[in-house]
């Protein structure tokens, strides 16, 4: 297991130093972060001046080259646009980020994963259909929409929720919490849903179709057969079978919620990682950008690396399969 | 934890005077940072003049009037002198000298000041007495009060004391100045997070006479329009800009909500590269029609400037025929006028000049920089097709579309969109950097290398005549040969569109800077 855990960590700085690889190719094509930064009537003088300083003048692989130095000495170098080291700024814009991914992944599989087995279970009731009218809506409505309609709806018209910002929040140690204030977990509300009724309807919909697999299957017949409760059969036979599939989407899904934050933290003004990641391509603000998505990078591997641990938790075949090989 | 947090805040705010006169406002992108030597951008500055001052203050009309100066003359052809305010205190309590003066020209002038070109005529600064300042300059400048209004006054003891005296960007520590500030200004600095929100307060002891009634002021930008709508329609907001077009009406339907508008002072116009011997398009023809005046004259008249601000601009725009805004020193009448609408004669010349089947070009525009940038491109390329041009649209976003046009790819464009406001509110700004090339550092953003001996003879006599009225007409000579040069092809300036909601007082209007002086806000 631990051999297991090494192996994954050393692919996972190849993976991030590929990232960063192709971030910086990138970069080349992404305009002048000079014209950024000077006044419009600047003179060409003081164009190089500041390039020479930010060492823009260098050739692209001798840039990743430094780059790539620096972040191993933890050193994520100076954001053109604010002027704070990147890492006090990624600090600062993380929890944020964290929280929201965190309550929309919560929404996403305590609504999913009861709605997905209430529709397995009732396949012709009215109420799953209406569930998955509903959930139609999640699957295809973009985010931006998603988001504009709920704000419009419960900021504008009712007047219930607050249209942007983050609230009140409370300083615990490095973390800024909005789980402490009305006005910060209020803030919350239509920001993790926008961000995560996707998940939730495609969780909804993964769950339904494997218990509909799994139902049919002959070990359900049995355990009917041998007279178990329903609650028995339905949750500890038969969810638990369709688990496998559900962790790998679901984990996947979470990288891909902090990923794709960027949308719904534009539309809701959210000050996270997502919106600071927008705000540096705007600015191209190169050394955000390279080490967002260095971060982003990591994050997927861990939650890969979680997901792959979990299914030995969940599946005992894999314990057994392993074992068999290992000789 | 939860309760206790909930409760004193309910209490914090029961505790809020009933008198509370709170701004909150916003607009589409955070401050840069605070400090007065770089962020040389409209709302940073704006910003940094609610907090700092500088020796003379630009007013909501754009006239000067006394700052941290009282006084002000030219004793000699090469010499401003100004007469120090006296019993001004920082914020922090410290008195206001005229080292202070002398130590923010230091920075001006520093490497990497961003700010250099408010200062750059300007020698050095002498002291002759504690209330008395002696401005010596390169050579004559008849203007230089005009660049002052940004020359923002800090403490030396403070910088000092804070080691942040020097001027820093990017690269090496963060810099205690860019996210503190410590002015003389109206209004104190509360609290800055970047990207959320930035809290001031009236500064008690200011020396001036307050015309505003604010209690506290909470800048919270929104980047997404129709998200700031909301917050606006919400009630969360109290006043944002910019207003999108199709949001106007709206807004005005809503009880309690309206939008107010006004000029603005950019221009936006397109150039013509009048410099290479052939035309990008036309490799291997050893072309370029552009540096023909009839065929430029086609390009202006072929142009259906009224239909653009109907159809496009729906109404929020002003048609020019000047590069300059109405505002602006410089500005005339008479070179606003534009040469009238006429697809048929902009046909016939361009068959005088040779090209009676057009030819190839490529129209680079922003996507994402001015009002409709893009859509204004998209509508003149139909009417640009109508006189047989072949013309193909590059639009692309801001980073991308300054690289091309501008230095960075050595003005690698035919045919080009671009904006331009001048910084000092004087026409001598534009004629220096779009319109002039052979002085040093003029022409950055003359991308079509347009050059004319007689404007570029008139520009440099105007850089230095004393006589502001002869200044003037040198100036308005020179856009006038422009003109009829047909050296660019000026469109319009933009109308800003400020939503602003009944808490704000009616006397609120927004000004031609499209930025928030907090000075002249009053709350109901």
């Amino acid at each position: 297991m631990f051999a297991y855990i090494a192996r994954r960590a050393l692919q996972s700085v190849l993976v991030m130093a590929s990232v960063a690889f192709v971030a910086f190719a990138l970069f080349q094509y992404m305009g002048d972060p000079i014209n950024q930064m000077v006044a419009q009537d600047a003179s060409a003088a003081e164009r190089e001046a500041l390039r020479r300083v930010l060492g823009l003048d260098r050739p692209f692989y001798v840039q990743f080259l430094v780059f790539l130095k620096n972040i191993a000495t933890g050193n994520f170098g100076f954001s053109f646009r604010v002027g704070s080291p990147v890492a006090q700024i990624i600090a600062e814009r993380l929890p944020a980020t964290l929280e929201l991914v965190f309550v929309a992944a919560m929404f996403a599989l305590f609504i999913g994963v009861p709605a997905g087995v209430y529709t397995g279970l009732h396949r012709h009731g009215a109420m799953s259909r209406f569930m998955l009218t509903i959930s139609l809506i999640g699957v295809s409505l973009p985010t931006f929409l998603i988001g504009i309609l709920l704000i419009l709806i419960f900021a504008v018209l009712l007047g219930w929720l607050p249209s942007f910002g983050r609230g009140q929040t409370v300083q615990l140690g490095f973390w800024s919490t909005g789980f402490l204030t009305t006005s910060g977990l209020k803030a919350l509300i239509l920001p993790s849903i926008t961000l995560g009724l996707f998940q939730t309807t495609l969780i909804m919909r993964l769950v339904r179709s494997e218990m509909l697999e799994v139902l049919r299957t002959d070990y359900i017949k049995f355990a009917r057969a041998r007279g178990l409760t329903n609650r028995a059969i339905n949750f500890g036979h038969a969810l638990k079978n369709t688990l496998v599939p559900v962790i790998t989407i679901a984990g996947l899904q979470i990288g891909g919620l902090i990923a794709f934050a960027i949308i719904t933290e534009t539309v809701f003004q959210w000050p996270g990682m997502g919106f600071l990641f927008i705000t540096a391509i705007q600015f191209v603000d190169v050394p955000v950008m390279s080490s967002y998505l260095v971060l982003v990078a990591l994050f997927f591997v861990i939650i890969n690396l979680i997901v792959d641990l979990l299914y030995f938790a969940v599946d005992p075949r894999l314990r057994v399969e392993r074992s068999v090989s290992a000789h | 934890m939860r309760y206790v947090i909930a409760t004193a805040l309910a209490v914090a705010m029961a505790a809020a005077p009933a008198h509370a006169k709170v701004l909150r406002y916003s607009t589409n992108a955070d401050l840069l940072g605070l400090d007065p030597a770089i962020n040389n951008e409209g709302p940073t500055n704006a910003m940094k003049t609610n907090l700092y001052e500088g020796l003379i203050y630009r007013g909501i009309d754009l006239s000067l009037s006394p700052g941290l100066a009282t006084e002000w003359s030219q004793v000699s052809p090469e010499v401003w002198r100004f007469k120090l305010r006296q019993g001004v205190k920082f914020h922090d309590g410290t008195p206001l000298t005229a080292a202070d003066v002398v130590f923010s020209l230091g920075r001006y002038k520093a490497e990497q000041s961003d700010m250099k070109s408010y200062v750059a005529t300007v020698k050095e600064i002498r002291i002759v007495d504690p209330q008395t300042l002696d401005f010596v300059t390169n050579g004559p400048d008849p203007i230089l009060p005009q660049q002052l209004p940004l020359f923002y006054i800090m403490s030396k003891v403070w910088a000092e004391k804070n080691n942040t005296t020097q001027v820093v960007r990017g690269t090496s520590a963060p810099t205690y100045i860019n996210f503190n500030a410590n002015g003389t200004g109206p209004f104190k600095l509360v609290e800055r997070v970047a990207d959320n929100r930035t809290v001031v307060e009236p500064n008690k002891d200011w020396w001036g006479k307050a015309e505003h009634n604010l209690t506290r002021a909470e800048f919270r930008p929104i980047a997404n329009a129709a998200t700031r709508v909301a917050a606006l329609l919400s009630g969360e907001i109290d006043l944002m800009y910019p207003v999108p077009a199709q949001d106007v009406q709206r807004i005005n339907a809503t009880p309690g909500a309206k939008v107010l508008t006004g000029a603005e002072l950019r221009t936006i116009f397109f150039g013509f590269d009048q410099a290479r011997d052939e035309l990008l398009d036309m490799k291997g023809s050893g072309k370029n029609p552009f540096k023909d005046k009839r065929v430029r004259e086609a390009f202006y008249k072929a142009i259906d400037i009224q239909g653009i601000q109907r159809v496009v601009m729906r109404g929020s725009s002003r048609p020019t025929g000047s590069m300059v805004a109405p505002g602006i020193a410089g500005f005339s009448e008479e070179v606003d006028k534009r040469p009238a609408y006429n697809p048929d004669e902009a046909k016939k010349l361009l068959t005088e000049a040779g090209y009676p089947n057009g030819f190839p070009v490529t129209l680079d525009c922003p996507n994402d920089r001015y009002d409709n940038d893009e859509a204004i491109c998209q509508a003149v390329v139909p009417m640009l097709t109508r006189i047989g041009v072949q013309i193909k649209l590059n639009a692309q976003t801001r980073s991308k579309h300054f690289d091309k046009i501008g230095l960075k790819e050595n003005y690698n464009t035919s045919f080009y969109m671009l904006g331009w406001t001048p910084g000092t509110f004087d026409a001598h700004n534009m004629l220096v950097n779009i319109v002039t090339l052979k002085e040093k550092d003029s022409g950055i953003f003359n991308s079509g290398r347009y050059t004319n001996p007689k404007v570029e003879e008139l520009s440099k006599k105007a850089e230095t005549e004393m006589d502001l009225k002869k200044r003037q007409e040198l100036m308005v000579e020179a856009q006038k040969i422009h003109k009829d040069d047909y050296g660019h092809i000026p469109l319009h300036q933009q109308t800003l569109a400020w939503g602003v909601r009944d808490t704000v007082d009616g006397s609120v209007k927004p000004r031609p800077s499209n930025d928030v002086d907090l000075r002249q806000i009053k709350m109901k």
